[in-house]
């Protein structure tokens, strides 16, 4: 009896009801004609396509900035690589990690501002993070209209200028990762070796930096500032390492999710992207304040589970579609839990 | 008066109004680009000051409690959607189905705000971010509510709000009888104008209220929880109760005001009416010179006022300048949350510096 009350404080209830939904819905899909190899195959897709957006929440929740809702600011970094590759018209292998290695700079340069001004309001990182997610975006709104974009696969027909809401990565980068030493199994089941050896490889440098030096500061950092500042540490500089870690992730993970998702979603799209990735992080069992890998992995495997597995369940059940309600209310609901938890720490 | 104290006085005024003076200098330009009469212009903004002011003061009373911009009051506005849905299922028409509508809706506004407060009263030093989630969470169950149980556990007889497929809510309800029926309860026109003279004297109402609210012990209370919550509870004055209610209040008015705003715009988008409720709402309330920790009833007015000119020129403003319309709305939409970020980070800042200055007066060699 013990030994089940310490695991479940150790999981703690939101992951193990969540769990269980999970369990529940993939017992209950064949009961209901939805092929669970079909099923599984979109959990791993969603679950490779969202990781690297998922990992990006960890180093700033290491360093004390708390959860990352300016994630915006990231894939808008991204959202900049991809455009400019197309529009270099790269493509395969060359357009993705194309579009990677011109996001990086944007990305490290706006990671770098942004680390400046949360260093400046600290206890209020996460309010300020979500206004500033959407101020860029919105900005960017009108940028996409402005920039001087030639390639004809993204700008509007008809006027000549700006760049189309939805550019397809067809013929230029679609499914690059997914594709890659894919294991096809029967009909129905694909696994996307390529996109999930390419998150492993972005959580082994993830391990392997906070292993290092720098990285070992940086957890002291967020666990006690004032240890960290008495031994010698940079507070403000290590803040400002995670934030551009944080939004250099949310850079590579967009172009990850679309290499796979096919699209180019530009103006309002990455709107409310930040909130999946960091309800995923916190099913996963992080806090405001702690984060690890493990966190990441776990939660994004559920939560982008209940995502695939409640449409076809629920709708060949009962025939409606539950599924943007089940999203809004599990990820919000689960980012409200965790705020409401006392953190009293930071003061 | 020198002119060093000449000088201090005119910086202060700076600080204080850098925003709306910045707002009054962009308007200025925009409003000869858009090529507007003057007549049109005033009429416009007119209908907006009745259409939103109520919405905005209904943020005022949090900010008095030092609970912050109050992002939840999206709740209230789904409480009087509620009302509005069920008002037009009964087929009540005119400002009785809108006082019938209130009275549905502040129950579950009451409920709701009851929630918040509870909530925000775990998340002390976050409520703004936790009221923004909030809201959102809300609604989901919003949806949930109205798309799925409407219909199917609670009636709904009126066929012309249902979905085809029997049950769910329609995604534009047409407010036919109901539409300005407040605006134009006391018909008054000058100049080609319309006046919606009983909403601004509902408004006015409302302005009463609040300004006696600050003077009730229950207001003098809040004030003293906004300043220092510790300070107040020694002062024997229960925190956690006065948050809650400073919350319920401005969840009611919230709540109210939808139904005043739906009733001027004539059609509830039952999905997305309330999205960008408390967004505008907030950013016009800052753009009339408000702070996170600061708002006044002129701050409602001047922002209102303000906010919709942009909002009213901007599209053709942007036309005229960038060639495309788009841009304008575009503009609009990045200027509410670039203020809102703005405001929060002036906000934030300030309250760091005030806590490095307390540490440093506490060390022995300070030369102030």
């Amino acid at each position: 009896m013990t030994s089940i009350r310490t695991l479940i404080d150790k999981a703690g209830w939101p992951r193990i009801i969540i769990g269980l939904l999970l369990l529940s819905l993939f017992l209950a899909a064949p009961a209901v004609g939805v092929r669970i190899d079909q099923s599984l195959t979109d959990t791993i897709v969603r679950f490779g396509m969202n990781g690297v957006l998922v990992l990006g929440m960890i180093p700033m929740v290491q360093t004390g900035c708390g959860l990352n809702f300016g994630l915006p600011l990231g894939i808008i970094a991204g959202l900049l690589g991809a455009t400019l590759s197309i529009e270099f018209g790269l493509t395969g292998a060359a357009g993705f990690f194309g579009a990677v290695g011109l996001a990086l700079p944007f990305a490290v340069l706006l990671g770098w501002g942004y680390g400046l001004l949360l260093n400046r309001v600290k206890g209020d990182e996460m309010m300020i993070a979500t206004y500033v997610g959407f101020s860029s975006v919105s900005f960017m709104c009108m940028m996409w209209m402005l920039l001087p974009y030639h390639s004809p696969t993204m700008v509007w027909g008809y006027g000549g200028t700006g760049l189309r809401t939805t550019i397809s990565l067809e013929g230029f980068w679609l499914h690059i990762l997914d594709d890659f030493l894919a294991i096809r199994i029967g009909q129905n089941f694909k696994f996307p070796t390529g996109m999930i050896l390419f998150f492993a490889l972005m959580a082994f440098i993830m391990w392997a930096f906070f292993h290092t030096k720098t990285g070992t500061a940086m957890t002291a950092v967020g666990s006690n500032p004032d240890y960290a500042r008495a031994s010698g540490v940079n507070v403000d500089r290590m803040r400002t390492i995670s934030v551009v870690m944080s939004t250099v992730y949310g850079a590579i993970g967009i172009l990850v999710y679309q290499q796979s998702f096919g699209f180019v979603q530009l103006y309002n799209g990455p709107f409310f992207m930040a909130l999946p990735a960091v309800a995923a992080i916190l099913i996963g069992g992080a806090s405001v304040n702690k984060a690890n890998i493990t966190n990441a992995v776990i939660g994004t495997v559920l939560f982008q589970g209940i995502l695939t597995m409640t449409p076809s369940v629920i709708n060949s059940a009962i025939q409606s579609d539950l599924s943007e309600v089940v999203r809004i209310i599990v990820s919000d609901g689960m980012i409200v839990y965790a705020l409401t938890r006392s953190t009293r720490k930071s003061r | 008066m020198t002119s060093k104290t000449f000088r201090q006085s005119l910086s202060r005024f700076w600080v204080a109004n850098a925003v709306p003076v910045m707002f009054v200098v962009l308007i200025a330009f925009a409003i000869p680009l858009s090529g507007f009469s003057a007549n049109y212009l005033v009429g416009e903004v007119i209908t907006r000051l009745g259409r939103d002011s109520f919405l905005v003061l209904s943020l005022l009373i949090p900010i008095m409690a030092g609970m912050g911009l109050n992002f939840g009051m999206v709740l209230g506005a789904m409480a009087g959607q509620i009302g509005i849905i069920l008002v037009t299922n009964w087929g009540m028409t005119g400002v009785g189905g809108l006082c019938v509508a209130m009275a549905v809706g502040t129950p579950l506004a009451i409920l709701l705000g009851w929630a918040a407060g509870v909530v925000l009263n775990h998340a002390k030093g976050r409520e703004m971010v936790t009221s923004l989630i909030l809201g959102y969470f809300i609604n989901g169950v919003y949806q949930l509510v109205v798309l799925y149980i409407m219909g199917k556990i609670i009636p709904i007889s009126n066929s012309a709000i249902v979905l085809s497929r029997g049950y769910g809510i329609r995604n534009a309800i047409d407010l036919k009888t109901m539409r300005q029926s407040l605006d134009r309860l006391i018909p008054l026109k000058i100049d080609g104008i319309q006046i919606p003279v009983a909403t601004f004297i509902v408004i006015a109402l409302l302005c009463l209220f609040i300004w006696w609210f600050g003077k009730t012990k229950l207001g003098h209370d809040m004030r003293a929880v906004g300043q220092d919550m510790k300070v107040a509870e020694e002062a024997g004055i229960k925190v956690e109760r006065t948050r809650i209610i400073a919350i319920i209040i401005s969840t009611v008015l919230a709540c109210y005001g939808q139904i005043i705003f739906l009733q001027n715009i004539g059609t509830l988008n039952t999905y997305n009416s309330h999205d960008q409720t408390a967004t505008f709402a907030v950013a016009a309330l800052l753009i009339g010179g408000a702070s996170v920790a600061r708002a006044s009833i002129p701050n409602v007015f001047i922002g209102v006022i303000l906010f919709h000119t942009m909002f009213v020129v901007s599209p053709t403003a942007g036309k005229q300048l960038m060639g495309s319309a788009m841009i304008g709305e575009y503009f609009r939409v990045f200027v509410s949350y670039g203020v809102i970020a703005l405001s929060i980070v002036l906000y934030a800042w300030k309250r760091v510096k005030e806590r490095e200055q307390s540490r440093s007066s506490l060390r022995g060699d300070q030369d102030q």
